[in-house]
Protein backbone atom coordinates (compact mmCIF):
# COMPACT_ATOMS: atom_id res chain seq x y z
CA UNK A 1 0.00 0.00 0.00
CA UNK A 2 1.19 3.42 -0.56
CA UNK A 3 1.21 5.77 2.13
CA UNK A 4 -2.14 7.41 0.85
CA UNK A 5 -4.35 4.55 0.96
CA UNK A 6 -2.08 3.68 4.19
CA UNK A 7 -3.74 6.53 5.41
CA UNK A 8 -7.09 6.28 4.87
CA UNK A 9 -7.08 2.56 5.84
CA UNK A 10 -6.28 3.89 9.34
CA UNK A 11 -9.04 3.91 11.91
CA UNK A 12 -8.35 7.17 12.18
CA UNK A 13 -8.08 7.83 8.62
CA UNK A 14 -11.61 6.21 7.98
CA UNK A 15 -13.08 8.74 10.26
CA UNK A 16 -11.89 11.55 8.42
CA UNK A 17 -13.45 10.10 5.33
CA UNK A 18 -17.08 9.61 7.66
CA UNK A 19 -16.40 13.28 8.84
CA UNK A 20 -15.91 15.04 5.33
CA UNK A 21 -18.68 12.73 3.40
CA UNK A 22 -21.19 12.92 6.62
CA UNK A 23 -20.59 16.78 6.36
CA UNK A 24 -21.26 16.68 2.35
CA UNK A 25 -24.48 15.08 2.80
CA UNK A 26 -25.17 17.77 4.98
CA UNK A 27 -25.20 20.00 2.42
CA UNK A 28 -26.89 17.71 0.77
CA UNK A 29 -29.80 17.58 3.19
CA UNK A 30 -30.23 21.50 3.04
CA UNK A 31 -30.36 21.66 -0.86
CA UNK A 32 -32.91 18.65 -1.21
CA UNK A 33 -34.94 20.45 1.79
CA UNK A 34 -35.13 23.93 0.37
CA UNK A 35 -36.06 22.18 -3.37
CA UNK A 36 -38.41 20.24 -1.31
CA UNK A 37 -40.08 23.40 0.03
CA UNK A 38 -41.68 24.33 -3.33
CA UNK A 39 -44.23 21.74 -2.15
CA UNK A 40 -45.81 23.84 0.33
CA UNK A 41 -46.89 26.11 -2.85
CA UNK A 42 -50.84 26.06 -3.35
CA UNK A 43 -49.95 25.99 -7.41
CA UNK A 44 -51.03 22.39 -8.01
CA UNK A 45 -47.66 21.43 -8.00
CA UNK A 46 -45.76 23.40 -11.07
CA UNK A 47 -43.22 25.16 -8.99
CA UNK A 48 -42.25 20.87 -7.76
CA UNK A 49 -42.38 19.81 -11.09
CA UNK A 50 -40.18 22.44 -12.69
CA UNK A 51 -37.71 22.34 -9.96
CA UNK A 52 -37.90 18.50 -10.72
CA UNK A 53 -37.26 19.10 -13.69
CA UNK A 54 -34.48 21.39 -13.54
CA UNK A 55 -32.88 18.66 -11.28
CA UNK A 56 -33.06 16.38 -13.70
CA UNK A 57 -31.47 17.82 -16.45
CA UNK A 58 -29.14 20.71 -15.24
CA UNK A 59 -25.78 19.22 -16.14
CA UNK A 60 -24.09 20.55 -13.04
CA UNK A 61 -26.94 18.96 -10.56
CA UNK A 62 -26.34 15.62 -12.91
CA UNK A 63 -22.50 15.67 -12.07
CA UNK A 64 -23.35 16.58 -8.63
CA UNK A 65 -25.38 13.52 -8.56
CA UNK A 66 -22.15 11.20 -9.19
CA UNK A 67 -20.47 13.06 -6.36
CA UNK A 68 -23.35 12.69 -3.99
CA UNK A 69 -23.46 8.96 -4.92
CA UNK A 70 -19.59 8.39 -4.23
CA UNK A 71 -20.45 10.77 -0.33
CA UNK A 72 -22.70 7.89 0.19
CA UNK A 73 -21.02 4.92 -1.08
CA UNK A 74 -18.04 6.16 1.19
CA UNK A 75 -19.83 7.25 4.49
CA UNK A 76 -21.85 3.82 4.13
CA UNK A 77 -18.34 1.32 3.27
CA UNK A 78 -16.17 2.81 5.80
CA UNK A 79 -19.45 2.62 8.26
CA UNK A 80 -19.38 -1.18 7.92
CA UNK A 81 -16.14 -1.31 7.74
CA UNK A 82 -15.35 0.05 11.00
CA UNK A 83 -18.02 -1.33 12.87
CA UNK A 84 -16.85 -4.85 11.91
CA UNK A 85 -13.11 -3.41 13.52
CA UNK A 86 -15.40 -1.98 15.98
CA UNK A 87 -17.17 -5.43 17.56
CA UNK A 88 -14.06 -7.25 17.14
CA UNK A 89 -12.21 -5.31 19.16
CA UNK A 90 -14.46 -6.44 21.95
CA UNK A 91 -14.85 -10.25 21.34
CA UNK A 92 -16.28 -10.70 25.22
CA UNK A 93 -18.66 -7.84 26.12
CA UNK A 94 -19.46 -7.87 30.13
CA UNK A 95 -21.82 -9.08 31.94
CA UNK A 96 -23.37 -5.79 33.37
CA UNK A 97 -22.47 -2.89 31.95
CA UNK A 98 -24.10 0.68 32.30
CA UNK A 99 -22.89 3.13 29.09
CA UNK A 100 -25.49 5.46 29.55
CA UNK A 101 -23.76 6.80 32.84
CA UNK A 102 -21.23 7.97 30.44
CA UNK A 103 -22.65 8.28 26.72
CA UNK A 104 -25.70 9.69 24.87
CA UNK A 105 -27.45 6.81 23.10
CA UNK A 106 -27.44 8.39 19.32
CA UNK A 107 -23.48 8.25 19.80
CA UNK A 108 -23.49 4.30 20.70
CA UNK A 109 -25.92 3.62 18.27
CA UNK A 110 -25.08 5.50 14.79
CA UNK A 111 -25.14 1.86 13.16
CA UNK A 112 -28.66 1.34 13.49
CA UNK A 113 -29.97 4.90 13.41
CA UNK A 114 -27.91 4.84 9.74
CA UNK A 115 -29.33 1.50 8.67
CA UNK A 116 -32.62 2.90 9.12
CA UNK A 117 -31.82 5.73 7.07
CA UNK A 118 -30.55 3.57 4.49
CA UNK A 119 -33.64 1.69 4.49
CA UNK A 120 -35.53 4.85 3.82
CA UNK A 121 -32.98 6.00 1.36
CA UNK A 122 -33.91 2.90 -1.12
CA UNK A 123 -37.42 2.91 -0.87
CA UNK A 124 -37.24 7.02 -0.92
CA UNK A 125 -35.50 6.19 -4.54
CA UNK A 126 -37.43 3.66 -5.86
CA UNK A 127 -40.59 6.06 -5.27
CA UNK A 128 -39.67 9.32 -6.40
CA UNK A 129 -36.05 9.01 -8.31
CA UNK A 130 -36.49 6.16 -10.38
CA UNK A 131 -39.60 6.83 -12.13
CA UNK A 132 -38.53 10.50 -12.06
CA UNK A 133 -34.89 9.72 -13.69
CA UNK A 134 -36.07 6.76 -16.14
CA UNK A 135 -39.41 8.27 -17.40
CA UNK A 136 -42.04 6.64 -16.63
CA UNK A 137 -44.17 9.74 -15.34
CA UNK A 138 -47.15 11.28 -17.07
CA UNK A 139 -46.38 14.39 -18.62
CA UNK A 140 -47.90 18.21 -17.84
CA UNK A 141 -50.60 19.31 -20.76
CA UNK A 142 -48.68 21.86 -22.21
CA UNK A 143 -45.43 21.81 -20.54
CA UNK A 144 -42.14 20.46 -20.66
CA UNK A 145 -41.90 18.73 -17.74
CA UNK A 146 -43.18 15.69 -16.12
CA UNK A 147 -45.70 15.46 -13.27
CA UNK A 148 -44.11 14.02 -10.55
CA UNK A 149 -46.14 16.25 -7.82
CA UNK A 150 -48.92 13.04 -8.51
CA UNK A 151 -46.31 10.66 -7.67
CA UNK A 152 -45.60 12.52 -4.19
CA UNK A 153 -49.34 13.21 -3.49
CA UNK A 154 -50.03 9.70 -4.09
CA UNK A 155 -47.16 8.44 -1.68
CA UNK A 156 -48.00 11.03 0.41
CA UNK A 157 -51.64 9.55 1.02
CA UNK A 158 -49.87 5.54 1.89
CA UNK A 159 -50.33 5.64 5.72
CA UNK A 160 -47.00 3.36 6.22
CA UNK A 161 -45.02 5.46 3.39
CA UNK A 162 -46.05 8.01 6.02
CA UNK A 163 -45.14 6.22 8.80
CA UNK A 164 -41.88 4.67 7.59
CA UNK A 165 -40.98 8.32 6.24
CA UNK A 166 -41.60 9.93 9.65
CA UNK A 167 -39.71 7.39 11.90
CA UNK A 168 -36.78 7.89 9.56
CA UNK A 169 -36.69 11.21 9.80
CA UNK A 170 -36.36 11.03 13.59
CA UNK A 171 -33.61 8.32 12.97
CA UNK A 172 -31.97 11.38 10.75
CA UNK A 173 -32.40 13.80 13.50
CA UNK A 174 -30.36 11.84 16.03
CA UNK A 175 -27.88 10.43 13.68
CA UNK A 176 -27.21 14.19 12.95
CA UNK A 177 -27.38 14.98 16.39
CA UNK A 178 -24.08 13.33 17.20
CA UNK A 179 -22.89 13.25 13.69
CA UNK A 180 -22.85 16.89 12.86
CA UNK A 181 -20.44 17.93 16.05
CA UNK A 182 -18.77 14.55 16.13
CA UNK A 183 -17.90 15.53 12.65
CA UNK A 184 -15.71 18.39 13.17
CA UNK A 185 -14.39 16.28 16.46
CA UNK A 186 -12.80 13.90 13.81
CA UNK A 187 -11.22 16.82 11.99
CA UNK A 188 -9.58 17.89 14.94
CA UNK A 189 -11.84 21.23 14.17
CA UNK A 190 -11.95 21.75 18.34
CA UNK A 191 -11.47 25.32 19.98
CA UNK A 192 -13.07 27.04 22.84
CA UNK A 193 -13.76 29.51 21.02
CA UNK A 194 -15.97 28.21 17.93
CA UNK A 195 -17.03 24.06 19.49
CA UNK A 196 -19.71 25.54 21.96
CA UNK A 197 -21.35 27.45 18.58
CA UNK A 198 -20.71 23.94 16.78
CA UNK A 199 -22.80 21.95 19.24
CA UNK A 200 -25.52 24.05 19.22
CA UNK A 201 -25.65 24.77 15.59
CA UNK A 202 -25.77 21.20 15.06
CA UNK A 203 -28.74 20.53 17.08
CA UNK A 204 -30.93 23.48 15.64
CA UNK A 205 -29.11 22.18 12.50
CA UNK A 206 -30.70 18.53 13.00
CA UNK A 207 -34.15 18.93 14.45
CA UNK A 208 -34.90 22.13 11.91
CA UNK A 209 -33.74 19.32 8.82
CA UNK A 210 -35.79 16.85 9.79
CA UNK A 211 -38.64 18.72 11.02
CA UNK A 212 -38.66 20.13 7.67
CA UNK A 213 -38.52 17.00 5.72
CA UNK A 214 -41.39 15.90 8.12
CA UNK A 215 -43.39 18.34 7.86
CA UNK A 216 -43.75 18.02 4.01
CA UNK A 217 -45.45 13.90 4.15
CA UNK A 218 -47.59 14.66 7.19
CA UNK A 219 -48.99 17.78 5.64
CA UNK A 220 -49.99 16.18 2.23
CA UNK A 221 -51.70 13.08 4.08
CA UNK A 222 -53.88 15.30 6.69
CA UNK A 223 -54.28 18.81 4.74
CA UNK A 224 -53.91 17.92 1.36
CA UNK A 225 -57.21 17.13 -0.40
CA UNK A 226 -57.43 15.70 -4.19
CA UNK B 1 -22.15 -4.38 55.84
CA UNK B 2 -22.53 -7.36 54.03
CA UNK B 3 -21.92 -7.76 50.06
CA UNK B 4 -22.97 -10.34 48.16
CA UNK B 5 -19.62 -10.53 44.77
CA UNK B 6 -20.04 -11.78 41.43
CA UNK B 7 -16.63 -11.93 40.42
CA UNK B 8 -14.93 -13.05 36.84
CA UNK B 9 -12.99 -15.90 37.82
CA UNK B 10 -10.56 -17.18 34.99
CA UNK B 11 -7.87 -20.01 35.46
CA UNK B 12 -5.36 -18.64 32.95
CA UNK B 13 -5.20 -17.08 29.30
CA UNK B 14 -6.41 -20.55 27.95
CA UNK B 15 -9.06 -21.22 30.28
CA UNK B 16 -13.00 -20.38 29.80
CA UNK B 17 -14.06 -18.22 32.96
CA UNK B 18 -17.01 -17.49 34.64
CA UNK B 19 -18.63 -15.23 36.84
CA UNK B 20 -18.53 -16.78 41.08
CA UNK B 21 -20.89 -15.59 43.35
CA UNK B 22 -19.13 -14.93 46.85
CA UNK B 23 -20.98 -13.39 49.94
CA UNK B 24 -18.87 -11.82 52.53
CA UNK B 25 -19.74 -10.09 55.51
CA UNK B 26 -18.76 -7.28 57.87
CA UNK B 27 -16.95 -4.96 55.65
CA UNK B 28 -16.06 -1.40 57.20
CA UNK B 29 -17.24 1.65 54.90
CA UNK B 30 -13.87 3.20 55.89
CA UNK B 31 -12.15 0.57 53.73
CA UNK B 32 -11.36 1.08 49.99
CA UNK B 33 -12.13 -1.23 47.26
CA UNK B 34 -8.82 -3.42 46.91
CA UNK B 35 -8.60 -3.69 50.65
CA UNK B 36 -12.29 -5.37 50.37
CA UNK B 37 -10.85 -7.69 48.31
CA UNK B 38 -8.11 -8.49 49.89
CA UNK B 39 -10.83 -9.70 53.22
CA UNK B 40 -12.00 -11.82 50.61
CA UNK B 41 -8.92 -12.91 49.75
CA UNK B 42 -7.79 -13.72 53.44
CA UNK B 43 -10.99 -16.05 53.68
CA UNK B 44 -10.38 -17.66 50.45
CA UNK B 45 -6.72 -18.75 51.25
CA UNK B 46 -7.99 -20.23 55.21
CA UNK B 47 -10.90 -21.91 53.12
CA UNK B 48 -7.81 -23.65 51.07
CA UNK B 49 -9.38 -21.82 47.98
CA UNK B 50 -7.51 -20.25 45.20
CA UNK B 51 -7.57 -15.67 45.85
CA UNK B 52 -8.65 -13.88 43.31
CA UNK B 53 -6.15 -12.08 41.23
CA UNK B 54 -6.25 -8.72 40.36
CA UNK B 55 -3.77 -5.95 39.63
CA UNK B 56 -2.76 -3.07 42.37
CA UNK B 57 0.79 -1.31 42.52
CA UNK B 58 0.81 1.88 44.33
CA UNK B 59 -2.94 2.25 45.96
CA UNK B 60 -2.77 6.11 45.80
CA UNK B 61 -4.65 6.25 42.60
CA UNK B 62 -1.45 7.52 40.39
CA UNK B 63 0.32 4.31 38.97
CA UNK B 64 -2.13 3.29 36.89
CA UNK B 65 -2.00 -0.35 37.91
CA UNK B 66 -5.65 -1.36 39.55
CA UNK B 67 -8.43 -1.69 36.92
CA UNK B 68 -11.92 -3.31 37.32
CA UNK B 69 -14.79 -2.97 35.61
CA UNK B 70 -17.23 -2.53 38.85
CA UNK B 71 -21.24 -2.63 38.65
CA UNK B 72 -20.75 -1.94 34.39
CA UNK B 73 -18.63 1.03 35.23
CA UNK B 74 -14.63 1.27 34.60
CA UNK B 75 -12.96 1.97 38.00
CA UNK B 76 -16.43 1.85 39.60
CA UNK B 77 -19.34 4.17 39.75
CA UNK B 78 -17.62 7.37 41.08
CA UNK B 79 -16.59 10.23 39.24
CA UNK B 80 -12.28 10.55 38.13
CA UNK B 81 -11.73 7.75 40.73
CA UNK B 82 -9.47 4.48 40.34
CA UNK B 83 -10.65 1.53 41.82
CA UNK B 84 -7.86 1.71 44.23
CA UNK B 85 -9.04 5.43 45.85
CA UNK B 86 -13.12 3.92 45.70
CA UNK B 87 -13.83 3.79 48.99
CA UNK B 88 -17.02 0.64 50.27
CA UNK B 89 -19.08 4.10 51.67
CA UNK B 90 -20.10 4.38 48.15
CA UNK B 91 -22.14 1.05 48.56
CA UNK B 92 -24.88 -0.06 50.46
CA UNK B 93 -25.53 -2.88 53.26
CA UNK B 94 -26.85 -5.60 51.36
CA UNK B 95 -25.62 -5.02 48.04
CA UNK B 96 -24.52 -6.89 44.81
CA UNK B 97 -21.10 -5.82 43.02
CA UNK B 98 -20.29 -7.55 39.90
CA UNK B 99 -16.67 -6.97 39.56
CA UNK B 100 -15.23 -8.13 35.86
CA UNK B 101 -11.89 -7.71 33.98
CA UNK B 102 -11.17 -4.74 31.28
CA UNK B 103 -12.92 -6.73 28.28
CA UNK B 104 -10.83 -6.25 24.81
CA UNK B 105 -9.43 -8.35 22.17
CA UNK B 106 -5.70 -6.15 23.08
CA UNK B 107 -6.46 -6.68 26.05
CA UNK B 108 -6.53 -10.51 26.89
CA UNK B 109 -7.08 -11.75 30.32
CA UNK B 110 -4.24 -13.33 32.26
CA UNK B 111 -5.92 -14.36 35.16
CA UNK B 112 -9.43 -13.82 36.89
CA UNK B 113 -9.72 -9.94 36.77
CA UNK B 114 -5.67 -9.30 35.41
CA UNK B 115 -5.83 -8.30 31.57
CA UNK B 116 -2.29 -7.83 29.82
CA UNK B 117 -1.82 -4.26 29.37
CA UNK B 118 1.46 -4.71 27.23
CA UNK B 119 -0.53 -3.46 24.20
CA UNK B 120 -0.33 0.10 25.86
CA UNK B 121 3.87 -0.32 26.49
CA UNK B 122 4.39 -1.36 22.98
CA UNK B 123 2.42 1.78 21.30
CA UNK B 124 4.71 4.24 23.77
CA UNK B 125 7.65 2.12 22.71
CA UNK B 126 6.40 3.01 18.73
CA UNK B 127 6.68 6.76 19.74
CA UNK B 128 5.99 8.00 22.87
CA UNK B 129 9.21 9.16 24.17
CA UNK B 130 11.55 12.30 23.26
CA UNK B 131 15.20 12.52 22.09
CA UNK B 132 17.35 13.90 25.43
CA UNK B 133 21.08 14.83 24.95
CA UNK B 134 23.43 13.51 26.95
CA UNK B 135 25.85 15.99 29.53
CA UNK B 136 25.18 18.76 31.45
CA UNK B 137 21.73 19.14 33.32
CA UNK B 138 20.12 21.87 31.49
CA UNK B 139 18.78 24.66 33.46
CA UNK B 140 15.65 24.89 34.64
CA UNK B 141 13.00 26.90 32.15
CA UNK B 142 16.15 27.15 29.98
CA UNK B 143 13.00 26.59 27.41
CA UNK B 144 10.78 29.18 27.48
CA UNK B 145 6.86 27.00 27.09
CA UNK B 146 3.93 29.50 27.17
CA UNK B 147 2.17 28.80 30.57
CA UNK B 148 -0.90 27.68 28.74
CA UNK B 149 0.83 25.41 26.59
CA UNK B 150 2.36 23.81 29.32
CA UNK B 151 -0.91 23.83 31.16
CA UNK B 152 -2.29 21.61 28.63
CA UNK B 153 0.76 19.44 28.15
CA UNK B 154 0.81 18.61 31.86
CA UNK B 155 -3.24 18.06 31.54
CA UNK B 156 -2.46 15.25 29.00
CA UNK B 157 0.89 14.07 30.68
CA UNK B 158 -1.66 13.02 33.69
CA UNK B 159 -2.65 10.07 32.05
CA UNK B 160 -1.50 6.86 34.14
CA UNK B 161 -1.88 4.65 31.31
CA UNK B 162 -4.66 2.19 33.52
CA UNK B 163 -6.87 1.50 30.57
CA UNK B 164 -10.36 2.80 31.43
CA UNK B 165 -10.87 4.46 28.56
CA UNK B 166 -10.36 1.67 26.49
CA UNK B 167 -12.83 -0.45 28.75
CA UNK B 168 -15.63 1.96 29.01
CA UNK B 169 -15.60 2.06 25.34
CA UNK B 170 -18.07 0.40 23.07
CA UNK B 171 -15.33 0.07 20.25
CA UNK B 172 -12.59 -0.91 22.91
CA UNK B 173 -10.65 2.09 21.43
CA UNK B 174 -7.42 3.37 22.90
CA UNK B 175 -7.45 6.89 21.17
CA UNK B 176 -8.19 8.56 24.53
CA UNK B 177 -4.63 7.12 26.09
CA UNK B 178 -2.77 7.20 22.23
CA UNK B 179 -3.88 10.94 22.06
CA UNK B 180 -2.97 11.78 25.58
CA UNK B 181 0.70 10.64 24.81
CA UNK B 182 0.62 11.86 21.42
CA UNK B 183 -0.42 15.45 21.87
CA UNK B 184 1.52 15.87 25.24
CA UNK B 185 4.75 15.52 23.41
CA UNK B 186 3.27 17.39 20.14
CA UNK B 187 2.89 20.51 21.94
CA UNK B 188 6.07 20.52 23.81
CA UNK B 189 9.67 22.30 22.79
CA UNK B 190 11.05 18.90 23.37
CA UNK B 191 8.71 16.90 21.41
CA UNK B 192 9.19 18.63 18.05
CA UNK B 193 11.72 16.48 16.65
CA UNK B 194 10.10 13.19 16.40
CA UNK B 195 6.62 14.69 15.99
CA UNK B 196 5.51 13.88 12.99
CA UNK B 197 7.02 10.06 12.95
CA UNK B 198 5.68 10.05 16.70
CA UNK B 199 2.00 9.95 15.51
CA UNK B 200 2.46 8.14 12.69
CA UNK B 201 4.07 4.74 14.70
CA UNK B 202 2.14 5.13 17.53
CA UNK B 203 -1.31 5.18 15.56
CA UNK B 204 0.14 2.54 13.49
CA UNK B 205 0.87 0.28 16.25
CA UNK B 206 -2.51 0.94 17.91
CA UNK B 207 -4.50 -0.15 14.94
CA UNK B 208 -2.15 -3.51 14.91
CA UNK B 209 -3.11 -4.23 18.30
CA UNK B 210 -6.73 -4.26 17.54
CA UNK B 211 -8.18 -1.70 19.39
CA UNK B 212 -11.40 -0.51 17.67
CA UNK B 213 -12.08 3.03 16.11
CA UNK B 214 -13.40 6.40 17.98
CA UNK B 215 -17.25 6.94 18.09
CA UNK B 216 -16.98 10.14 19.72
CA UNK B 217 -19.28 9.21 22.25
CA UNK B 218 -17.08 10.73 25.17
CA UNK B 219 -17.69 7.27 27.66
CA UNK B 220 -13.80 7.30 27.60
CA UNK B 221 -12.97 11.04 28.96
CA UNK B 222 -16.34 10.27 31.22
CA UNK B 223 -14.87 7.10 32.79
CA UNK B 224 -11.52 8.22 33.16
CA UNK B 225 -9.91 8.71 36.64
CA UNK B 226 -7.73 11.55 35.67
CA UNK B 227 -9.80 13.28 33.55
CA UNK B 228 -8.23 13.18 30.01
CA UNK B 229 -10.26 15.23 27.86
CA UNK B 230 -11.71 14.62 24.12
CA UNK B 231 -9.95 18.10 23.01
CA UNK B 232 -6.31 15.24 23.05
CA UNK B 233 -8.17 13.30 20.49
CA UNK B 234 -9.08 15.57 18.25
CA UNK B 235 -5.71 16.97 18.04
CA UNK B 236 -4.39 14.03 17.52
CA UNK B 237 -6.15 13.41 14.59
CA UNK B 238 -4.90 16.71 13.35
CA UNK B 239 -1.38 15.81 14.10
CA UNK B 240 -2.08 12.74 12.66
CA UNK B 241 -3.41 13.86 9.05
CA UNK B 242 -1.26 17.02 9.27
CA UNK B 243 1.81 14.52 9.54
CA UNK B 244 0.88 12.04 6.95
CA UNK B 245 0.77 14.78 4.64
CA UNK B 246 3.86 16.08 5.48
CA UNK B 247 6.29 13.94 7.01
CA UNK B 248 9.43 12.26 4.47
CA UNK B 249 7.56 8.76 5.38
CA UNK B 250 6.24 7.45 2.05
Amino acid sequence: MNWFTKTFSSTIGRKIIMSVTGLFLCSFLVVHLVGNLTLFYQDGGEAFNIYSHFMANNPVIRTMEIVLVLGFLFHIYDAIVLTRRNKAARPVGYAENHPQENSTWSSRNMGLLGTIILVFLLVHLWNFFVPARFGELEGVPNAEYTNLYAEVVKAFKNPIYVGLYVISMIALAYHLIHGFQSAFQSLGLTHKKYTPFIKTFGVAFSVLISLGFALIPLYFFFFVNL
Amino acid sequence: MDLTLKIWRQKDKNSAGQLVTYPLMNISPDMSFLEMLDVLNEELLVKGEDPVAFDHDCREGICGMCSLFINGRAHGPERGTTTCQLHMRHFNHGDTITIEPWRAAAFPVHKDLIVDRSAFDRIQQAGGYVSVNTGGVPDANEIAIPKTIADKAFDAATCIGCGACVAACKNASAMLFVSAKVSQLAMLPQGKVERKTRVENMVAQMDVEGFGACSNTGACAAECPVGISLDNIAMMNMEYLGAKASSENI
